[in-house]
This record gives structure tokens, sequence and C-alpha cells, in this order.
């Protein structure tokens, strides 16, 4: 079935098998590989994209659910200039990340999570982020990372 | 040193990529032409195979080819067999189980690789392989390795007679329970310790394409450096290394499990040749619960005896370690090499016996997993020095503080024959008491009583054992625009080596970081004598690699300037990037672009500024990361919920490179550490060794929520026995935590009497505690 919808500020038609999903559209149709998968129970958040401005986990929705919607991805965050998103930049300010696997799906729901929360506090952050699961970082830059992007003062080595 | 230097907390230079969507992890690639592998996995613990009907398979859409093992032995693939080489104390020699590639007759555990399908695409393959039909005999099986070596056991091997792989033992046992039962106290603790997933976030993925012409396999595959894969799976298919080219893009975690060779690396490589086309094969995480290998799963059994004064008068250990139901490439080393050598080290304890039993069960098979064996002995010391404390009527960080190695004694012998070179273990307990606020602590525990809480505070002393094996190459080539190319036989999978190796080559040729590229995980550029990244080995095997070989690039630079400059090579000094001959100067610059013009160079030279060292470290050349963490809880007593409200971290990881990383490699370990006390079980059904912990739903991965903030500090202590002082981080966190964590929560769990406590701690055991029931 033929699809339309909106990816990166660019308009994408494309055929699809009903049962495709969005995390599978974007990585093995549109090759935007940094949208990854880490699970198969949509437990682990690696998959976060935006879609109509909030965060989704892209491997638990149809892509032929999505006519007409506006979906960012990681790669499509930062400004047309390469300026990197304010959570972007925070994750290395904060050293957010060492493998980088979880990343994409950690700053996605970051962008979401400073949206919504100005000045964000630890424990907001640390419960926002229950869909999300890293194994590298012990959490504690990504969640400084987030909770300076919101505007909330972290100290910093 | 400067502003970029070692000791910089730099950002990293891997991250805009990383940040952007820009990673390249092996899924990523997409070879033209390529097929889908579906691995059909054994859903029985234990099964005799007494036929395989693979016709519906075979016509099923999409399908291409199915292979079962016979296919493979056809073409002479090998089983996989451990190295280990150890001997029970009667000289009976190790039980050392063949693992073939697909089942052969009979599995022996759940998820075991029976079948590959390739088809057209991932869902054809998994659609196919539900058309097997597999006429099976079931067959009693056993899960937990201490049932396994009842007499009446299912044998997993029955060559072997029965489930013990090894029975080894060090010390002399009646000498030591003699020592202990004439001691002043003795304390006895048993503990289970339990069995963990590692999942790294990346699930495993294999890709190979075979190249007829040069009748050459290349396999692309996350791994923890590309060397050990390549020799392995060659080695299975019976091939050159040469005949095998291994890339590892960027990598999503490691934790020691990926730095084993797995099976499917080898039926993968095989397959591409066989039919000619590329194959790729990505797990899903319901299937990396089942296939990647396991961490943990110990049983142990101690006995302590202390004098008067509350000093270790000796210590008696058995550890029984399960396998799984083949033996891992490193099996009882765990045990034995990385936890036994360690349990003598914090403590100056003279007399030990320690004895190791491998057992073979119907389960996955367990290997390496952050620290690997390394936890497991710092949890078992650490314990029995907090029953040491009850027993002899002293505080816990008293008693720690009378038994530790003191500095004066280093370099100290082990029981086991470690040297330790140095570390101020007292020191790194001070620090962190008074970071904790220990003397705080008696005010902050009324106040939670007030509240109706239970306060605890808990203390995780150890010392880990760093630098594994002792070889590794490093490259550095300068090119003619004077930017620098390092090629690492270590492998970043996380670590971020890219940024400080390029701090290390910025001391010695202050390069601008951005001019230092790392390339890495090809074996087509990975210098040959190349180990990879596992055993927290890469800032010491690595960064020495790339001390030494910037040291070599100096060498030579000097004389190339010393040629432009027309002056004696011996007189030439080299400063901040420039060379000086008396007020003659010429940049580093400048040299590198004469290196690479034959005509510029002195007679004879070689051109280039290309330069490699092979770091041979000398056999008592290892480092010891130690330090002390402070865990503070709170628990809920309704509930017998948890909540972290403190967590203090004080690490010896020697001179520090760059604190960013090395805080990120504690906070790390740390969460894995917490994750196995509070949370993570692998469970079978003891009956049936059914697997019930299958996936993220079921398997109690540590989410941001679960951890506190690590106020992390260090203590440093160069380590002597390498020039840059520095000591390994990786596994610190993972060493520390589960006593830090337990200590606390069995002092919380005081007014109830309760001693020890099994991890994961988890609400029900601490509610059964509090209930008066079995934990």
């Amino acid at each position: 079935m033929k699809v339309s919808l909106t990816v990166n500020g660019a308009a994408v038609e494309r055929d699809v098998e009903p049962n495709t999903l969005l995390a599978e559209f974007l990585r093995e149709n549109l090759r935007l590989t940094g949208t990854h998968v880490g699970c198969d129970t949509t437990q682990c958040g690696c998959c976060i994209v935006h879609v109509d401005g909030h965060a989704v986990k892209s491997c638990t929705v149809f892509v032929a659910q999505l006519g007409g919607a506006d979906i960012v991805t990681i790669e499509g965050l930062a400004g047309p200039d390469g300026q990197l998103h304010p959570v972007q930049a925070a994750f290395q300010e904060f050293h957010g990340l060492q493998c980088g696997f979880c990343t994409p799906g950690m700053v996605m729901m970051g962008a979401d999570i400073v949206k919504r929360h100005p000045c964000a506090d630890e424990k907001t952050v640390r419960h926002e982020l229950e869909g999300n699961l890293c194994r590298c970082t012990g959490y504690q830059g990504i969640v400084e990372a987030i909770m300076h992007a919101s505007g909330t003062k972290v100290e910093t080595h | 040193m400067g502003q970029f230097g070692i000791g910089q907390p730099i950002r990293r230079k891997e991250d805009v990529r990383l940040v952007t969507g820009g990673g390249r992890y092996s899924d990523d690639i997409q070879l033209e032409n390529q097929l889908h592998i579906h691995f059909f996995r054994s859903p029985h613990a234990h099964a005799g195979i007494s036929g395989i009907d693979l016709s519906a398979a075979r016509e099923a859409p999409g399908v291409h080819h199915v292979f079962v093992h016979e296919d493979l032995a056809a073409d002479g693939v090998q089983d996989l067999m451990t190295d280990v080489d150890f001997s029970d104390r009667d000289g009976t020699k190790i039980r050392r189980s063949r693992r073939p590639v697909l089942a052969r007759e009979r599995v022996r555990f759940v998820g075991e690789p029976v079948v590959m399908v390739i088809a057209e695409t991932r869902e054809q393959a998994r659609a196919a392989a539900d058309l097997i039909q597999i006429e099976w005999e079931e067959l009693p099986a056993v899960a937990s390795s201490v049932a396994a070596l009842a007499p009446d056991a299912p044998v997993v091997w029955p060559e072997f007679d029965n489930n013990l792989g090894l029975h080894w033992e060090l010390g002399d046992k009646d000498e030591i329970d003699a020592i202990i039962a004439g001691s002043a106290k003795s304390v006895t603790i048993d503990i289970v310790n339990n069995r963990l997933i590692p999942n790294p976030m990346e699930p495993r993925v294999a890709l190979a394409e075979y190249d007829a012409a040069s009748d050459r396999i290349t396999l692309y595959a996350p791994t923890q450096g590309v060397r050990g894969p390549q020799a392995g799976v060659a080695r299975l298919l019976g091939i050159k290394k040469e005949q095998l080219r291994v890339i590892s893009p960027d990598t999503g975690g490691g934790f020691g499990i990926r730095g084993k060779l797995y099976l499917e690396l080898v039926a993968v490589a095989w397959a591409a040749r066989k039919i000619g086309r590329p194959v790729k094969w990505l797990s899903t995480r319901s299937e990396t619960f089942v296939s990647d290998y396991h961490g943990r799963d110990q049983v142990n059994h101690a006995v302590m005896g202390f004098d008067e004064t509350g000093r270790i008068t000796a210590l008696h250990a058995e550890t029984i370690l399960n396998v799984g139901a083949y033996m891992g490439e490193n099996g009882p080393r765990l045990p034995i090499d990385g936890g036994g050598r360690i349990i003598p080290c914090s403590y100056d304890i003279e007399k030990f016996y320690f004895s190791v039993k491998t057992v073979y069960t119907n389960t996955v098979s367990t290997d390496t997993y952050r620290g690997a064996g390394r936890p497991e002995a710092n949890f078992l010391l650490e314990r029995l020095m907090d029953l040491g404390a009850e027993a002899c009527g002293l505080a816990r960080d008293e008693i720690r503080r009378r038994n530790f190695i003191a500095p004066a004694k280093m370099p100290y012998r082990t029981q086991m024959g470690l040297l330790i070179d140095s570390g101020d273990f007292a020191g790194s307990l001070d620090m962190a008491l008074k970071e904790a606020d220990y003397a705080g602590f008696p005010a902050r525990r009324k106040e939670s009583e007030a509240r109706g809480k239970l306060r605890g505070f808990g203390i995780g002393s150890f010392v880990e054992q760093s630098g594994g094996r002792p070889v590794e190459e490093m490259r550095v080539r300068i090119e003619a625009d004077g930017s620098a190319s390092i090629f690492s036989g270590t492998f970043s999978h996380g670590q971020g080596h890219d940024t400080a190796y390029a701090q290390i080559l910025h001391d010695h040729l202050n390069l601008p970081l951005e001019q230092v590229k790392l390339i890495q995980g090809d074996t087509d550029t990975t210098p040959a004598q190349g180990v990879g990244t596992f055993g927290s080995r890469s800032s010491m095997m690595g960064g020495v690699g790339i001390k030494r070989t910037a040291e070599q690039i100096v060498v030579k630079a000097t004389r190339i300037a010393g040629h432009l400059l027309q002056s004696d090579p011996e007189q030439v000094r080299f400063d901040e990037g420039v060379f000086h001959a008396g007020h003659a100067t010429v940049t580093f610059k400048e040299v590198a672009k004469a290196a690479h013009d034959p005509a510029r160079l002195p007679e004879g030279m070689a051109p280039g500024l290309d330069e490699n060292w092979v770091y041979n470290r000398h056999a008592d050349h290892f480092n010891f990361p130690n330090g002390c963490h402070i865990c503070e809880l709170e628990i809920d007593p309704d509930l017998g919920t948890v909540e972290i409200l403190r967590y203090t971290a004080v690490d010896d990881c020697g001179t520090v490179l760059n604190p960013l990383l090395v805080h990120g490699q504690v906070y790390g370990g740390v969460a894995q550490g917490l994750g196995q006390a509070m949370l993570e079980n692998t469970v079978y059904e003891e009956e049936t060794a059914q697997f019930l912990s299958g996936s993220f739903v079921d398997y109690g991965m540590p989410r941001a929520h679960h951890m506190a903030h690590i106020a992390a500090y260090f203590n440093v202590v160069p380590c002597k026995t390498n020039e840059l002082g520095v000591k390994g981080a990786g596994e610190a966190g993972a060493c520390a935590a589960p006593s830090a964590f337990v200590g606390a929560v069995v002092d919380a769990l005081k007014p109830y009497g309760v001693s020890h406590i099994d991890m994961p701690v988890t609400p029900e055991r601490i509610w059964r505690v509090i209930a008066g029931q079995a934990a």
C-alpha cells in the first residue's frame, strides 16, 4: 500500500507492506540508519523518533498508520546549518554517550523532555527516561545532559 | 601536557558523529544481493535429535538454502573447544566439551542453534523456520550447578560420567582448616552470585561476503577487536587467516562477552563462501538472551579466621562455577585467573585454601562479563569483612583498615603469585568515608527511623587486576600534511579511544586533536599483533604502545630536522611542535612534509614517518585498580523497596588520561554492579532447564530511575609498572557496587538479625526477611 509522509522536512511517498514498522521503514527503505533497534519488546527506546512533535518508539507503529505525519529522526534534529540541537550538544558536553547505540533514542527522548519540562529536575528526567535503556553510561551523563539542555544548572567537569 | 594533553577532560571527538545519527554499526551495512539468515534454535534444554525434516522449509517462499550440522561437517568445519588447561589435584586433566557450530545429534540448552535457513528476506527465513520438523527425544535436564553435582543428576556429557568438568585446588586444606579452628573468631558465608545477561545495547549481527577470485571471505560484525575472531573463525573453517578479513565498524557495547568467539560468525562466514552470495544474520533481542554468553553464576562458600585483634588468620574459599552446557573459552579461568588470584589482594591473607569446581548444566555457556571473576571475588571478601567486623566487635571500616595490604609492603607478592605494585587502600577508604559523611550517618539513620524507614550504610572496598594479555601492537603514521593516523590493535567500542589516544599523541607531538585519526577494527589495517579491548587493558597496553611509538616518531623526525637544519641531530631539541637547533627552527609539520620527499632526507633514510611498537609486557606487570565505594540507602519496611540516597565512589585508576572518560567508565561499571545487586537475574526452571527470563520484560535491566547520582573521586596512585602510570577503570564499578549495596541493605536490616542476603536484593526478598520468612 502507498503511504505519504514527511521525514526530516522532505516529502516521502513509498509502497509498503501493511505490517512494515516505522523503524524498519526508516532503516531499510529510507536508509536512515541513525534510528536503532535494540530489542523486540518495545523496552529499550533506541528507536525513538518524533511523530508530529512527540517522542514515539518507531518499533511500535506501522508506517501505514502514519499517512500525512511529520517524522523527525536523529538525522534531522540538528539545524540545517549543522548546528546541533541543545540536547545533542549537551550529550557531548556531559559525556552522555559511550558506545552510541542507545544515543539516538536517548537524544530524541531528551529533546521531547526538555520541550515539556523547562528546568527539569533530576527526578523528573530519570522518571521520563523510564522507557530508554543504556548499558554503558550508568545514565549519569545522560540525565545531566538533559537537565542542562532544559535550562537547569548542572555542574560539569 | 598542556590544554589538550593527558589529564584534561577533553570532550569526545567521536560524539558529534554519534549524536547526529552518523554512527555506522554492522547492521547499517547492506551488501548488494545479500540474503538473510535465521537460526532455528532448540526449544528444549536437553534432547536427542532423531530426525530432521527440512522439506517444507526448503519449499517455503523465498528460501534459498537450509543447512544443518552435516553440511558444515562435510566442509571440515571444526568444533569449538576451549584451550584452558587445568588439572584436578590428582592429576586428572580438565574435561573439555566440544561444541559444534550447529547441533550434532543432541541439543544441550534452550537456544542452541540447530538449523540455518537462508532466504530473500529476514521474514521469509523466519517463516520457513517454523516449518522445520524435528523428532526430539527429550532427556532429563538440569539448570543449577549445585543440582548438577548431585549423584543422580542428569548428565550433560555422558562421556565424562558426571557434570564435574574440573576440580582445581590450591593450598593445604587441612592446614588452613586447622588454623581457622584455632583462631579467636571465624565467620562462614554461603553466596549465590547470580547469573547475568550482559546485554550490550546493539544486538549481535554478522554479515559476510565471499570473493571467489581471491578466495577470501569478508566478515562484518561487532567485536572487541578483530584479530581474535579472525583467528578463531579461520581456525574453525580450516582456512588461513589471510583468507578471512574481519571488519568491526562502530560497535554498540561489549562488556567482555563480545570478545569471545561466537559460532554464528563461523556459520555466516561459511555460508557466504558456500553459496557465493552475501548473507546477513541480525539477531533479535530475544535471541541474544539465549545465545549471547552469560556472566557470573557462581556458588561460593567461605570460612575466614581472625585473631583477637581482628587480623585475618586464614581463608578457606570454595567456588562452584556453572559453565553452562559447553565450557566457554575462558571457563575455569574466570574463577581461577580472574577471581581467585584477586581474593588475596585487598587484604593481607597469608594462609589460603581455594577450591574451584566447574560444572556442566543445560544452560547457555557462561564467559567473561565485566570484571570476569573479580566482582565475584571482591563480593565474597567484602561480605566476609562485614561478618568479621560483627564477630570481632569492630567497626566495618576498622576491620578493613587492620587487614589491608599496606603501601609499605608493596610490591607485595600474593599467595597466588600476583605482584601488587601500588595502591593506597586505606587512604581510599578514609577518603570515601569522609566524602560520604560517615560521621553524620547515625543522625541520618535516626531521621529515617522517625519517618518509619530503615537506613543502611555499606562499604565496598575492592582491588582488581587489569592489563589482560601481555602483548599489544600500535602503529602511528604521520601523513605528509603533518596529521597523524593511529592504527590500533585495541578496539574502542564506547571507551573513547579516539579522544584519549589523541591526547597521548598530543603530549608527544603537539598535534591538534582534530589532526589525529584513529583507524581500528579491520584486519587489513590493524597491526598484526593487535589483541583488542577487554580486561580494562587499553589505557595501559594501547596507551603505552602509542607513547613508545610516538617516541620512535620523534627520534626519526629529529634526524630529519637535523638534516634540514644542517645540524647534528644530537643538538636538535623538540619542543611544543618545533625542532630547534640553536636559533634555527623547523616545525613538525615541515618535517612531516620533508619525510615524504626522498630528496630532502638524509642519505639512506627510508621515506615516511611511520612507526609501530609491539608492547611485550613483563609477566609481573599487571596493574591493580582499587578503591572504595559507599552506598547509603533507605528501605521502606512495609514494601521492601529500596531507594539509594547517596553513592560515593573513590577510585585509584592510576594516572587519569581523561577524567571525563574515566568517570564514565566508573559510572557504567557501578550501574552494572548495582544492576546485579538490585535487579538482574537469569532464571531457569530447575526441573526442565527452560529459560524464564528471556526478554527485557522478564529481566530487570537497571534504568535511569533505579540509579542515583554517583559522586566520584580519584585517589591517584600512579602505577609503577608502566610509564604512563595508568591503571584500568572499566571493571572497578562492577567490582565495588555489589558489596557496597548489599552491605548497606544488611546494615539497614540489622534489627531483623540478618547477616547476608543474596543478590538480586529485590523488594520481595527484603519483604520476606522483614516478614520473618526465608529470603
